[in-house]
């Protein structure tokens, strides 16, 4: 399989720039790069979702055009997407064989013939799944295995896998790395898109690497390190950790007991949950995603209604108070899905600073809303915070994901805040921009905030925590000192496997 | 974790006010029983239950002494509402047995000095709900692929008046049958092409061609039908007699001597239960209306799927529609279809997007329809306009929620953009 000067642009952009890329069976080449440097583009003309603007591709030595996936999964190519393209009340049975259904009489299904070839493949790979069970139903460790054996079931020799890790414990992705290596030995290549530095060096045979759309270049792991590897991949020096002093504690800021949250179907999400954020410290809740993180997020900031329990802010009971409640005691909050919860997009900048605030002095007059006021106040932060735009009055929904988290912090840090709650501040942007918020955070500590981040990027947890609660099935299910937290110890809580962290963190 | 500064103020779970309301208006059904039904009849009038249909005589009547037997149920009703107050109980099952009680104490009490029929009143619950189970798959069949059909009550009065226009033109029920889905059909098609080529709102859309709907056939049925009222005669599709069998008591009259609609109806129920859950057409709509992109991702083409099965959809709505005409009155009348098309959509919704559930829920809707007619015969002195508003209060009590949420496809009402 080889790409050949691949060109693909889209209005404004060129997401792609003659990138060549060499598959050799049975290998497994990581593709690497930041967000927005064309991995995925590029594995969109790959499996036929995209038509190249120029370029070509080659299998076993003969070019192809692919117009639709139909071509590219009939030339043997099997995708797992980032986001997993499974029907959730579909069986996966049902799932497996969907577009390529074995019918009898009339297009009647033969259900028992699918899951007979689904069950065979499972064995032969070790994907262990129950072929009845409904997807929703399953963990995303599984339904990632489901996408694997939906390729496999199509006869794929070449897979790819866009950031498979994402979503998964440590654990989960030492198993999956297990699968990777039993499908390399019966042949199958594997294209592994990630902008993990540590994983891509595990199991990677090659590595190629982009930047802004054009190759920087392919290395072997064991020629390469990963302060190399981040180098070409942001194009200059980046700081892998983050600096900070020891936290110097306080006060409890914030004290949450026996919380008790449900998510839109009605489960308790956050389950009993007790914990405490004092001054002058970073406590990071790590977790694998949909342990009840949102929904304590959501819960600590006034979003989302308390079943039951206590959320105090500085001996101030807030439970089921309102977010403007929530604001007037001084939490700001950096929310999980910036577009939906951080940002009118469709408004300009300087609005997206005041959002909290505007209808308080200096930005209001009672009913008046002082425009000179925000103008100024807005060139300031964009000032500060050093926001790329060209103007205040830009839409934000002009502004890059990492420009407009920027706005988000800038609005939630100018006011001094006494708690700050952070959730996924860096998911999706560069690794230069998870520098400068990271640097933020630890400056917003420093000034005496308490800070709560939520992340389920252990990379973040181990960074920033000072101390790293786990939290697991709506609970916090351990609390460790980051000095004595190790990467072992906090996935294995992430898994709920509480006795072996026990044992591995030697507490 | 340490004990926090101020004292503690606990909140305990909601309370769960659904059920007790839902519980309480159980209780009042059972007043309004007792009272209405039961005390008010109380001195000595009987209530004749017959089970015969139209083989008058067949099987002896059962006489009940009208207010001893609606205050017995009054009674049940209310140890009902006592358990729902006290969670005892799926909530479901309750509301089932409630209405049925409800509704068979109102009938009793109703038919009081007078017969009533039971095979009768069952044999025009179904014909009353033909138009609205018809619709109804329709609406399954276009919402599972992930459109929202609104325009089914336009599709079946146009399909109403050019059922009738061809008939009376042609003479021929056959022709008028087939023009009647066929226009139907290309009203489907149009609403494809708005929502799913000029990406227009589906619900939009669907209203829009409901409204022209109307105005188009009022327009005509003035301008032509008034004028040439010789071809405002659609013919009649006859009767299915199933010879002797019709005779046999009971089952006969419902089961073996029927319009054509009504087994056309029940055909079409379980074929398209069937083709959506057993066949690969079904399976690949259903991955269009639940997760297109994962659809497209396996090389199914969503739009395609939806086009077919929203002209399929349109199809089935002009069926419903000639209905009115060739399996009813045999003429148009303008907005003759009053609504149904959209208790269709109801159907939709309480049968939980199934083919089967929808029917169900249409029979419940069929014989709000045809109370209207079985009280008009017993003389029930009910202004004609209450008895009318009938079916349309039990949609908006069935919308309110009594019945709970059910889950529609993840995709409904969603446009596809391809990339």
């Amino acid at each position: 399989m080889e790409l050949r000067g691949i060109t693909k642009r889209f209005p404004g952009v060129v997401a792609n720039e003659d990138v060549d890329l060499l598959i050799r069976p049975g290998e497994v080449h990581a593709l690497l790069g930041e967000n927005g440097a064309g991995k995925t583009t590029l594995m969109n003309v790959l499996y036929g979702l995209y038509h190249p603007d120029e370029g070509q591709i080659l299998v076993s030595g003969k070019p192809v055009v692919f117009q639709s996936p139909s071509d590219a999964i009939a030339a043997g190519i099997g995708m797992v997407h980032q986001h997993f393209m499974l029907v959730p009340v579909f069986t996966v049975t049902d799932n497996v064989m969907l577009g390529v259904e074995p019918t009898g009489f009339l297009g009647f299904l033969e259900r028992r013939k699918a899951r007979a070839r689904l069950v065979e493949l499972s064995q032969r790979f070790g994907l262990t799944v129950n072929p009845d069970a409904e997807v929703e139903d399953l963990p995303v460790g599984v339904q990632q295995r489901v996408e694997i054996l939906k390729a496999l079931y199509r006869h794929a020799s070449l897979l790819i896998l866009d950031e498979p890790t994402a979503v998964l414990t440590p654990q989960e992705t030492e198993e999956l790395f297990g699968v990777i290596r039993s499908l390399t030995d019966a042949g199958t290549s594997i294209i592994f898109i990630s902008h993990k530095l540590k994983e891509v060096m595990a199991i990677a045979d090659r590595i190629t690497v982009l930047r802004r759309g054009r190759v920087v270049g392919t290395v072997a792991p064991a020629d390469t390190s990963e302060q190399q590897l981040a180098t070409m991949m942001v194009g200059r020096e980046v700081m892998l950790v983050v600096d900070k002093d020891p936290a110097e504690t306080g006060d409890v800021v914030l004290s949450v007991e026996d919380l008790v949250v449900r998510d839109e179907r009605g489960h308790n999400a956050v389950d009993g949950l007790s914990m405490e954020v004092r001054t002058g410290e970073i406590l990071a809740v790590a977790g694998v995603q949909g342990n009840g993180q949102t929904e304590l997020v959501e819960a600590v900031t006034g979003i989302r209604p308390v079943v039951s329990g206590t959320i105090q802010v500085e001996g101030q009971e807030l439970a089921n108070a309102s977010p403007r409640d929530y604001l007037d005691a001084g939490v700001a909050h950096v929310p999980e899905d910036r577009q939906k919860y951080g940002l009118v997009l469709g408004f300009p900048i300087e609005l997206n600073m005041v959002l909290n605030t505007f209808e308080k002095e200096p930005f209001s007059h009672g009913i008046v809303i002082d425009y000179d006021a925000i103008r100024e106040n807005a060139n300031a932060l964009i000032r500060q915070f050093d926001v790329r735009t060209s103007s205040p009055q830009a839409p934000a929904s002009t502004l890059s994901g990492g420009n407009q988290q920027k706005v988000i912090i800038a609005r939630e840090f100018s006011h001094g805040s006494k708690l700050l709650v952070a959730a996924q501040p860096t998911r999706g942007l560069d690794v230069g921009s998870m520098e400068y918020i990271h640097a933020q955070i630890v400056k917003k500590r420093d000034e005496g905030a308490a800070v709560l981040l939520v992340s389920t990027e252990l990379d973040e947890i181990m960074a920033l925590g000072d101390r790293i609660a786990v939290m697991y099935q709506g609970k916090i299910i351990g609390v460790l000192d980051r000095s004595e937290a190790t990467r072992e110890g906090i996935g294995l809580l992430m898994a709920g496997r509480t006795r072996e962290a026990a044992e591995v963190q030697g507490v | 974790m340490t004990a926090p500064a101020v004292a503690v103020q606990r909140i305990s779970a909601p309370i769960p006010w659904r059920r007790y309301a839902i519980g309480v208006l159980y209780l009042a059904l059972a007043i309004f029983v007792f009272i209405v039904c039961g005390l008010h009849t109380l001195p000595r009038t009987d209530t004749t239950i017959t089970f015969n249909g139209n083989n008058y005589g067949a099987l002896p009547g059962l006489m009940v002494p009208t207010g001893v037997f609606n205050t017995l149920l009054a009674v049940v009703l209310a140890f009902i509402g006592g358990a729902q107050l006290a969670n005892l109980g799926r909530a479901a099952w309750l509301l089932g047995l409630a209405l049925f009680i409800f509704v068979v104490a109102f009938m009793v009490w109703a038919a009081r000095g007078n017969t009533l029929d039971v095979v009768n009143v069952a044999e025009s619950s179904l014909l009353s709900s033909v138009p609205i189970a018809i619709g109804a798959l329709s609406g399954v069949v276009c919402e599972r692929a992930g459109v929202i059909n609104i325009a089914i009550e336009g599709q079946m009065l146009t399909a109403a008046f050019i059922s009738t226009l061809m008939g009376g033109l042609t003479g021929n029920v056959l022709v008028a049958l087939a023009s009647g889905i066929l226009a139907g059909a290309l009203l489907g098609w149009l609403l494809a092409l708005l929502s799913l080529k000029y990406a227009v709102d589906q619900i939009i859309a669907g209203f829009v061609i409901d409204v022209f709907a109307t105005g188009f056939t009022s327009y005509l049925q003035v301008s032509v039908l008034e004028v040439h009222p010789e071809v405002n005669a659609s013919g009649q599709i006859p009767n299915v007699g199933l010879g002797g069998l019709s005779n046999v008591p009971v089952a006969g009259p419902l089961v073996f001597g029927n319009n054509a609609y009504v087994y056309a109806m029940v055909v079409l129920v379980f074929s398209i239960h069937i083709a959506l859950y057993y066949t690969r057409w079904g399976l690949r709509a259903r991955s269009v209306g639940e997760h297109p992109i994962a659809a497209a991702t396996v090389g199914i083409n969503p739009i395609r799927i939806r086009y077919f099965n929203v002209i399929l959809g349109g199809a089935l709505a002009g069926l419903a529609g000639t209905f009115f005409t060739l399996g009813a009155t045999g003429r148009f009348d303008s907005t003759m279809t009053s609504g149904q098309g959209f208790i269709a959509l109801v159907a939709v919704i309480l049968g939980g997007w199934n083919p089967i559930g929808a029917f169900l829920a249409a029979l419940l809707f069929g014989f709000a329809v045809s109370l209207q007619t079985i009280l008009g015969i017993f003389n029930v002195n009910i202004d004609p306009n209450i008895l009318s508003m009938i079916p349309y209060l039990v949609t908006i009590l069935a919308v309110a929620g009594i019945v709970g949420r059910t889950r529609p496809p993840a995709a409904d009402g969603q446009p596809y953009v391809q990339e």
